[in-house]
């Protein structure tokens, strides 16, 4: 094959791994979530399906697809079908955005001992993600933004006032901390001059005295905190999973959802999961960047432990805090977490101005 | 070649959806149909080297106003509009506000036409301070936004502080009688 045919292989390729690693990774938090659950009250969590339950999202998923698909008499039948195709559209699209490793040409690699060397695959390297983006931070931003439609209009469509509950909680939920969100992340960017996720990322490699890695995570502690929160926020998770608190609404927006169609809804929550985590890794922890492994062209293993643990983080904090109360929920959001990003935004703006003075 | 063929796509998207949104008695639709109009307006702007435009176009109009539209319309619960009692006279006809409102969309095509007749005269005016590439970096929206147009920009800020204030005062008189 010649070069430009095999540099576009090369790039599908990409994209087809990095959409079968998302939706391997909605399963595998499906299994994280339930063992880890286990975990916390003191038992096992699945067991049976596969050796220790490993094979338990199958079996769900299994499940689900052999159920029957109802739908309410009263439902607006259009937007009744339509609300999970946009929550799980947004989801995926969202992390076209986002790059997961470094440019590399594949090569070349010596193998230890015989010393053999495997020459590079392509002449000019690519870069690791789906679409390199200038803009990258506000398409990411912008298309997860769209997924609160989704959820809204599984609420209002499905005719049920248990839904429509949790489809306003959902909207009110949204708006209210995409503020906190967008304003830490705005202190990121100004910090490192760029828009572009990939330069963001890039501005984090060094370390200080030879050790300590440049994260953002240390110049913007504060930052990390109120994007950690409002993300659980924006994902709709525990302790902020008012549109399907089911103490209060059954379900919530989703009630009324059976088989595939109420499928798609847990899944685009573990995809947006997934991508606020990794926007946070590229934006506070360096991305791929780390000892050893990048040495070697593994960069993107680092990005997967970093992404790893902040997910792990996610469902921990879910089996541990309970949820709040809804004033409760609107009170932190507008009168501590949004003011707490303003102040983090004013001093980092400062700072930057005083040290590129 | 197929840069034209994405704008005619989009911009027939943009069009008929927009036609679509006055056309239909639901409320719920007329907004989603809003919705897919900005989507491909921000597609045009793409088209038109404009990321930062085409993204804050979604993130503002699509992913915040139309949310808050959505949340009035589940609120208010509104109705299905009854075609029984639709008022199917010219709107030049009708009496006080609705021919105010076609006076208004009068002007608005007047104004659209002069400024479509002004913009092939001037054509080089906006893209007279730099080629494609700078004109559409955030940096230089900012550094224009921050000296140009600063008198706009922060009359506009006042202006939308005042609608927030004025909401507020409505609201709390609401709830402390």
């Amino acid at each position: 094959m010649d070069q430009p045919t095999l540099r576009f292989v090369v790039q599908l390729a990409i994209i087809g791994f990095t959409f079968f690693m998302l939706i391997n990774a909605s399963a595998a938090l499906v299994l994280a979530e339930r063992k880890i659950m286990g975990f916390m009250q003191q038992r096992y969590g699945p067991y049976l399906v596969g050796p220790h339950g490993i094979l338990q999202p199958f079996a769900d998923i299994l499940k689900l697809l052999f159920k029957e698909e109802l739908r309410p008499k009263d439902a607006d039948k259009w937007l009744f079908t339509l609300a999970p195709i946009i929550s799980v559209t947004a989801a995926f699209a969202a992390f076209a955005a986002v790059p997961w490793g470094a440019e590399t040409a594949f090569g070349p690699w010596t193998i230890p001992f015989i010393g053999w060397t495997i020459g590079p695959l392509l002449d000019t390297p690519v870069k690791l993600g789906v679409a390199d983006v200038n803009v990258a931070v506000l398409v990411v931003f912008a298309i997860t933004s769209m997924g609160v439609y989704g959820i809204v209009l599984a609420g209002w469509s499905s005719n049920s006032k248990y839904s429509l509950l949790g489809g306003l909680r959902s909207a009110a939920q949204m708006i209210s901390y995409e503020l906190a969100y967008a304003t830490a992340l705005a202190s990121v960017i100004m910090l490192a001059g760029s828009l572009s996720l990939r330069e963001v990322v890039d501005a984090q490699k060094d370390y200080w005295f030879g050790f300590i890695p440049r994260w953002y995570l240390f110049l913007q502690p504060v930052g990390f905190l109120i994007y950690i929160i409002a993300g659980v926020a924006e994902t709709n998770r525990a302790p902020f999973d008012f549109p399907e608190a089911e103490q209060e609404l059954v379900a919530g927006y989703n009630t009324e959802y059976s088989s595939v169609r109420f499928a798609l809804f847990p899944q685009a929550e573990y995809i947006n999961m997934t991508t606020m985590s990794a926007v946070a890794t590229d934006l506070y922890l360096g991305g791929w960047h780390g000892p050893l492994l990048e040495r070697w062209g593994l960069g993107w293993v680092w990005f997967l432990i970093k992404v790893g643990i902040i997910l792990f983080v996610y469902i921990w904090v879910r089996w541990t805090v309970p949820r709040y109360r809804y004033d409760q929920l609107m009170q932190f959001g507008w009168k501590w977490l949004f003011p707490a990003s303003v102040l983090n935004l004013i001093v980092t703006a400062a700072l930057v101005l005083y040290f590129n003075a | 070649m197929p840069e034209t063929i994405l704008f005619y796509l989009f911009a027939a998207i943009a069009v008929v959806a927009s036609t679509l949104v006055i056309g239909q008695r639901n409320p719920m639709y007329s907004i989603m149909l809003l919705i897919v109009s900005f989507g491909a307006l921000s597609a045009l702007y793409i088209q038109l080297d404009a990321p930062f435009v085409a993204m804050a176009q979604i993130i503002v109009y699509a992913g915040a106003i139309m949310v808050l539209f959505l949340f009035v319309v589940m609120l208010l619960n509104a109705a299905q509009e009854d075609a029984a009692e639709w008022d199917r006279r010219h709107p030049l006809r009708r009496t006080g506000i609705s021919r105010f409102g076609a006076l208004l969309a009068g002007l608005l095509v007047v104004q659209l036409v002069w400024a479509l007749i002004r913009a092939t005269d001037s054509a080089t005016a906006v893209g007279a301070s730099g080629d494609a590439a700078t004109i559409s970096s955030v940096r230089a929206v900012g550094r224009v936004l921050f000296t140009d147009y600063m008198f706009a920009f922060e009359a506009t800020s006042i202006l939308i502080l005042v609608g927030m204030v004025g909401a507020v005062v409505l609201a709390a008189r609401e709830t402390s009688q």
